[in-house]
């Protein structure tokens, strides 16, 4: 096992349950003291800091999420002043307006230990070159990398995100041994360098830390295959930390929530009570060290599951399923439930289809449609309609048994969706709901 | 006897075929025939090129759908129940035509029918014996 600090990675549950109570209780004063729209959710509730005395307690609290962001843009839920922040990110949401959060020095440095963690566990040492091709600037995907690239005291290349070419160049002529990415983009490198020409052993990436979207098992092959990496899911979010929230092991049984900081549940969709580990759910975090914006109970709308069960790799961190989707990327067609993500894996397992696709959502009268726009392969024998027919076919009943749900698929030329850089958009819903 | 023929997918939308003829003439590639078969959503460019190995690789080069494969092509005398003798015989001998276009000769008094069949080894060899003459490689490729 490659911990960076094994002392809270591999801490025993009970040590964990008094340090989070410990910790928790003084978040709550905290906040209760420093942050006035918190006061008045507490009391709107008729919460008083001394209702907490325990990690157990935290259900009392009230849930926040991007709306009290937005309703407090941009500084209203700091907690401390201007002068002892040092670093601002933001990113974009639904809501129309960016959540802001800021960092202290002590922030900074809970980011570094917490991403040196993620690095760590995926084998990163100072020996290695680290490719930062997440998007430096609001985004927190780029510093969030570089930090625990530094902290661990890899080489960094920091060379954020666009013009690919260069990029692969970079990758190969400088011994690039690690890359953090948004998968996607892993996957359009991979292609790129096909296109380019390049053999993979050209380039000793041995590691890439892959996340900011959702991806499948069968998109995690594909990447590994072609680039001849390991890759390692990373989860975070820019209102809990940025990347860093939690990471993944070698066991590949989940993801590890750097609990000693951040402390996730479970809820029930509709009740919004904590479900038992093992069942599906919104994931909320509590922030319980930060000291510029502590979160408590913030809603991620992402849906996993949690354990608690000590893992093959030692750590006894809890784990995180793989987020399936997000309550906001679910679309309900017909009434279904519909995940992007379901449909990646369709396409992963049709050799004819690339894994590009775009799902356009309309409505008919009362009826929703769902058309599945399909890039094919460049290599699939294309003199024949019978062939794009029986293609065309077998996507169209692999969808249908894995979602339940009848969509058109049509089929595209290779290389005509668009490629980006940051995260995939892949979903065009026209229904004026 | 056969000819290779390219298959090339193309986006139902205003240009794709420019898309492809531009990529052509700029490698220099002379068209000698073509046809499109459309469905709603895609279609087939079909096309008889000088040089299809090459126009091939700068199709595939700059990552288009295509597909080489080998078609035969009928010589039919350009009088009226010309194609009619072709198409008949073939019918009689239970040969499917799965699709068809027409390949204009440079040379006068007839024109070529460019067919795709189900068996086209044994097309060939019934058209040999009934001297039904077959467009040449040597013919489509000569500059």
């Amino acid at each position: 096992m490659k911990c960076w600090n094994p002392e809270m990675e591999t801490m025993s549950r009970d040590e964990l349950h008094t340090l989070q109570s410990e910790r928790i209780v003084k978040a709550v004063q905290y906040v209760y003291s420093r942050v006035n729209p918190y006061r008045k959710k507490m009391e709107d509730a008729g919460i008083t800091p001394g209702d907490i005395r325990s990690i157990d307690d935290l259900v009392k609290l009230p849930f926040t999420d991007k709306y009290d962001l937005a309703d407090n843009y941009p500084y209203g839920l700091f907690a401390v002043p201007m002068r002892e922040v040092i670093e601002l990110h933001a990113s974009s949401g639904t809501t129309g307006r960016q959540k802001v959060v800021g960092y202290t020095r002590s922030d900074l440095d809970l980011w570094r230990e917490v991403m040196a963690r993620t690095f760590a566990a995926g084998g990163v040492t100072k020996d290695d070159i680290m490719h930062v091709s997440y998007g430096y600037g609001l985004f927190t995907g780029g510093f969030g990398g570089h930090y625990g690239a530094e902290r661990i005291g890899a080489a960094i290349v920091p060379i954020g995100t666009g013009n690919t070419q260069r990029q692969i160049t970079v990758l190969r002529d400088f011994g690039c041994t690690a890359i953090c990415c948004t998968p996607s983009y892993m996957l359009y490198i991979a292609e790129t360098i096909e296109k380019m020409g390049i053999d993979p052993d050209e380039i000793k990436l041995r590691v890439g830390f892959l996340g900011a979207e959702p991806w499948t098992v069968e998109m995690r092959d594909d990447i590994e295959r072609r680039l001849r990496i390991r890759t390692y899911d990373i989860y975070g979010l820019t209102e809990v930390i940025g990347p860093g929230v939690a990471f993944e092991c070698d066991a590949r049984a989940g993801l590890h929530v750097n609990e000693d900081h951040f402390y996730p549940e479970i809820l029930d969709p509709d009740t919004l009570l904590p479900v038992p580990d093992g069942t599906q759910g919104e994931l909320a975090f509590t922030c319980m060290t930060k000291e510029c914006v502590p979160l408590l109970r913030y809603r991620t709308r992402d849906i996993a599951a949690v354990t608690h069960e000590t893992c093959a790799c030692g750590r006894t961190l809890a784990r995180i399923s793989k987020p399936v989707g997000r309550t906001d990327d679910m679309l309900i067609i017909r009434g279904v439930n519909v995940f992007p993500s379901q449909v990646e894996s369709v396409l992963l397992n049709i050799p004819e289809a690339s894994p590009y696709y775009m799902l356009i959502i309309d409505r008919v009268g009362a009826l929703d449609t769902l058309e599945i726009q399909v890039e094919l392969t460049p290599d699939v024998p294309v003199d024949q309609i019978r062939t794009l027919e029986t293609i065309q076919k077998k996507i169209r009943s692999q969808v249908d048994s894995t979602l339940g749900l009848a969509a058109a698929i049509r089929l595209l030329p290779p290389q005509t969706l668009p490629r980006v850089e940051g995260k995939a958009k892949r979903v065009e819903d026209r229904r004026k709901l | 006897m056969f000819i290779s023929q390219l298959s090339i997918f193309v986006r139902n939308s205003p240009g794709s075929i420019a898309e492809i003829t531009g990529i052509l003439a700029k490698a220099g590639i002379d068209i000698r025939a073509f046809s499109v078969a459309d469905t709603t959503d895609y279609g087939i460019l079909r096309l008889i090129v000088n040089a299809p190995d090459r126009a091939e690789k700068v199709l595939r080069e700059r990552g288009i759908a295509v597909s080489l494969n080998r078609v035969i092509g009928v010589q039919v005398p350009d009088v009226p129940g010309g194609m009619h003798e072709v198409f008949a015989y073939l019918a009689e001998c239970g040969i499917g035509i799965e699709y068809g276009y027409a390949f204009v000769s440079r040379r006068e008094g007839f024109a070529y029918a460019i067919l795709r069949v189900d068996d086209k080894e044994r097309a060939a060899k019934l058209l040999e014996e009934r001297n039904i003459p077959m467009l040449t490689p040597r013919e489509v490729y000569q500059n």
